[in-house]
């Protein structure tokens, strides 16, 4: 039943090959023809920028998404998983970034979750479960008894259980998203000791990390995304940092950008020494009509630190000025009253009440303001919401449908109203078209030019460099949780800066 | 939905599914009165119609208070408990005390809203489950009764208290009053001031309202706090009815003002329900009682009934507002 099986080897002696694997999700094509083939016993990094494609790749090997076209072959023969139990069953597990462990289970109980040690048919037998773990565990020295409890365990230790537990599985592909992401440099040598180990067991490992050094460390060879698509596979020695980030770079322009240059006034917001949970000492300030964006990896600390700035996430230090005055802000409240305000990149999460009209969404904020009166004046708030809608574009039958009728693009639009209307200084714009239509997209970004050229400081976050480099006055490019470097617009105009410049600084470099 | 030009009793899909889904309710409960009626055409008599609304007072101003905890995403279940600790403190302070009857109306429903405050604090600050919050003050607030009551009824005939139930205003009865005027309140308060919007907006996404700086703690508190202030002048309006300080009356009274929420179209997800709804979730729950009555359904029957209508509505619903998303 196992479709790996190490007698079986495949005749290309590639242990998971990935052919012409294509995959849309409504409009967007996440994957064109793309490959993939690892070795047995190899780690195989994969390298590429912020929505490359490597992990709706890797979802797919697990049986999370389907592919629209291609096969994906294990050990020579064509499987298709149904799901991540079926593609842990055939010998494919994957340790996700996120660690979502039963924090009440014991670690045997975590290890043989879905396939409990029993008596008979029906009965659960801890004792058998309980020795099965400890033989394994003493196997990886790890320095806990079976019937810890996961909650004791440190994050590294958590992942460390993961591993195991895809080994007792009988893995021979294990896939690794991020696993050095929340560990110290200790835990990292640990985890890259386990790494050699499984490797000599012939266990093949696919390693998605952004940390170069890491690569260069513990990796054989690498396969590079660019946008969707397969750029090309590399063996790692002989290789320079410099080449792979010239592999990654060069994701097609897809719209041109309406950014209309416009006068940069005085100082609107500047901060100093920011620091909370994710980022550190940031430093920054924005103009009246200027646009900034802020580039770098998904979580280098970018939405952190706006999240912490707009009240939504406590600062441990650092200061904040508005209008050359002190500020401080506790919650959203604070800062919307004081003229900032921030589109989520959450938009479900942090945007709309979907079930509730647009009316009451796009007033919401700005109830105290707009409506001070003992009774909602609802004519007048109909009439200001309407004409804020209008200038928007937002495509509704009328403001009365609620937000689930409208597609994200609009959803986008109705979030960016509440806040036109609050009439801010400062605008803080995560991912405004992430999830968005090319049309829709191209208004919003008419809009952001808009509110620059009404004397507003807009600060921007995209995943997406061409958007960065294409809407933004400057932009500021942040690494693991710190500044690293600061572009202005004209450096990218006259070629002076490349796509592949800010993206060797948000590698690091 | 526009290109679907089908036509429906006169209105396109798109029109009649969003009406639908409005007077859903109001429609089943108009079929309801009208089989009841050709059986027993007395049903329909004015004096049986204005029985019905005034046995259903209680229960209504009771689900005004349920329907703001549900709407916010939580439920109160202190409601029945809190008309039996009113009755009783009525009872041992004017009955047996000799204290002015206003003035222990005004301490008995302060009590309550007290109570009320307490749920919500624990519910907003503690970020604790409401069900287990309110059904631990349920416990609580109906063991006072107790001891305060000692466990027996305290006559309350004092001068023209019972008028409170049993009085008119032309030929209205003062309850119909009561809830009518509570009605108005309540609609106001839901539908056109700031406090209904930030209700609306808790329940619907309580992390866009934190992000459009809604403040989550006091809207949770005042909410809770509203629903112990109507349990109050509920608890009053139903021992004017019984004449007596008990602390055994309200037993269950929480489930009707649940039903008459779910009937009224108020979700449990959070974020949807209307003032006229609740109303007319209650005249519902009234006319299934006393419409069984006149059917001659014996009393064990009744409650079965009950469910089964109040799961029959809600699948209608359900279905009705898919349909509209």
């Amino acid at each position: 039943m196992k479709a790996l099986d190490n007698k079986t080897q495949s005749p290309s002696g590639y242990v998971l090959e990935c052919h012409g694997i294509s995959k849309a999700f409504g409009g967007t094509q996440a994957l064109k023809d793309v490959q993939l083939e690892i070795l047995p016993g190899e780690v195989h990094a994969l390298l590429g920028e912020n929505g490359a494609g490597k992990s709706t790749l890797m979802k797919i090997i697990i049986g999370l998404y389907k592919q629209d076209e291609g096969t994906i072959k294990v050990n020579g023969k064509p499987f298709q998983a149904r799901g991540p139990v079926d593609a842990i069953n055939n010998g494919i597990s994957m340790i996700h970034q996120e660690l979502n462990p039963e924090p009440h289970l014991t670690i045997a109980e975590a290890i043989f979750l879905n396939r409990e040690s029993t008596k008979g048919r029906w009965f659960l037998d801890k004792k058998a479960q309980n020795e099965r773990a400890e033989a394994i565990l003493r196997k990886f020295n790890f320095p806990f008894p079976a019937t810890t409890v996961m909650s004791k365990l440190t994050l590294a230790q958590m992942q460390m259980i993961e591993i195991i537990k895809a080994v007792s599985c009988d893995a021979k592909i294990i896939i690794m998203d991020e696993p050095t992401s929340s560990l110290d440099s200790e835990e990292t040598d640990h985890l890259f000791e386990t790494i050699r180990d499984l490797k000599k067991q012939g266990v093949a490992i696919i390693y998605i990390s952004h940390r170069m050094e890491e690569i260069f460390e513990i990796c054989d060879r690498t396969s590079v995304f660019r946008d969707g698509t397969y750029v090309g596979t590399k063996s790692l020695e002989g290789v320079t940092r410099n080449e792979l980030i010239s592999m990654m770079v060069g994701r097609q322009v897809d719209s041109i950008f309406p950014k209309v240059d416009c006068e940069i006034g005085k100082t609107v917001f500047k901060v100093e020494g920011l620091t909370g949970k994710g980022f550190e000492n940031i430093s920054f300030e924005v103009h009246a009509g200027e646009i900034l964006g802020l580039s770098g990896l998904v979580g280098s600390g970018r939405s952190e630190t706006m999240r912490a700035i707009f009240g939504l996430d406590p600062l441990t230090s650092g200061k904040m000025y508005l209008e050359g005055q002190e500020i401080r802000i506790k919650k959203p409240r604070d800062a919307i009253k004081r003229g900032i305000c921030m589109v989520n990149e959450d938009r479900k999460g942090y945007g709309l009440c979907l079930q509730r009209s647009l009316r009451e969404n796009i007033s919401l904020p700005n109830l105290p303001d707009k409506q001070p009166g003992l009774v909602i004046d609802q004519k007048r708030e109909k009439q200001e919401c309407e004409d804020v809608a209008r200038l928007l574009t937002v495509k509704a039958a009328s403001i009365e449908h609620t937000g689930f009728s409208l597609s994200g693009g609009n959803q986008q639009k109705v979030v960016l109203a509440k806040w036109v209307m609050a009439n801010p200084k400062v605008l803080i714009l995560d991912e405004p078209t992430r999830g968005v239509d090319v049309g829709a997209k191209s208004d919003i970004h008419s809009l952001m030019c808009k509110f620059a050229a009404n004397g507003l400081a807009v600060i921007m976050i995209s995943s997406e460099l061409p958007e960065v480099m294409g809407m933004s006055d400057r932009i500021l490019i942040y690494h693991e949780g710190k500044l690293n470097g600061e572009i202005m617009r004209k450096d990218i105009l006259s070629g002076a800066v490349t796509q592949k410049e800010i993206l060797a600084k948000e590698f690091g470099q | 939905m526009a290109s679907n030009n089908k036509k429906i009793m006169g209105m396109d899909q798109d029109k009649f599914s969003m009406f639908l889904s409005k007077y859903g309710i109001t429609l089943v409960l108009l079929v309801m009165i009208i089989i009841v009626a050709i059986i027993q055409p007395r049903f329909i008599a004015p004096a049986n119609l204005l029985n019905i609304l005034t046995q259903i007072s209680v229960n209504c101003l009771l689900a005004f208070g349920m329907c703001l905890a549900i709407t916010t995403g939580g439920i109160e279940l202190t409601v029945g408990a809190q008309l039996a600790l009113v009755s009783c403190i009525l009872g041992a302070l004017a009955s047996k005390g000799g204290m002015n009857i206003v003035l222990a109306c005004v301490i008995a429903v302060g009590v309550a809203t007290l109570f009320g405050f307490i749920n919500g604090f624990l519910i907003s600050k503690f970020n604790m489950f409401p069900f287990v919050v309110t059904l631990s003050t349920q416990l609580i607030t109906r063991s006072l009764a107790q001891i305060i009551s000692n466990g027996q009824a305290i006559p309350m005939s004092i001068g023209n208290f019972p008028q409170v139930y049993s009085g008119y205003l032309g030929p209205i009865p003062l309850p119909i009053i009561y809830m009518l005027v509570v009605f108005v309140v309540m609609y106001i308060l839901m539908h056109q001031t700031r406090f209904g919007r930030y209700v609306y907006a808790v329940g619907g996404n309580v992390n866009a309202a934190i992000a459009s700086g809604v403040n989550v703690f006091w809207v949770r508190t005042a909410c809770y706090t509203i629903s112990g202030f109507l349990a109050g002048l509920a608890g009053i309006i139903i021992t004017a009815k019984t004449t007596s300080g008990q602390s055994n009356i309200g037993i269950g009274y929480e489930t009707d003002a649940v039903a008459a929420c779910v009937l009224g179209g108020t979700s449990f997800a959070g974020g949807i329900s209307t003032a006229p709804g609740v109303v007319i979730g209650a005249i519902m729950i009234g006319c299934i009682y006393t419409g069984m009555n006149f059917l001659r359904i014996g009393s064990y029957y009744q409650q079965l009934a009950k469910g089964l209508i109040i799961i029959g509505a809600i699948m209608l619903d359900m279905a009705v507002s898919k349909k509209n998303r």
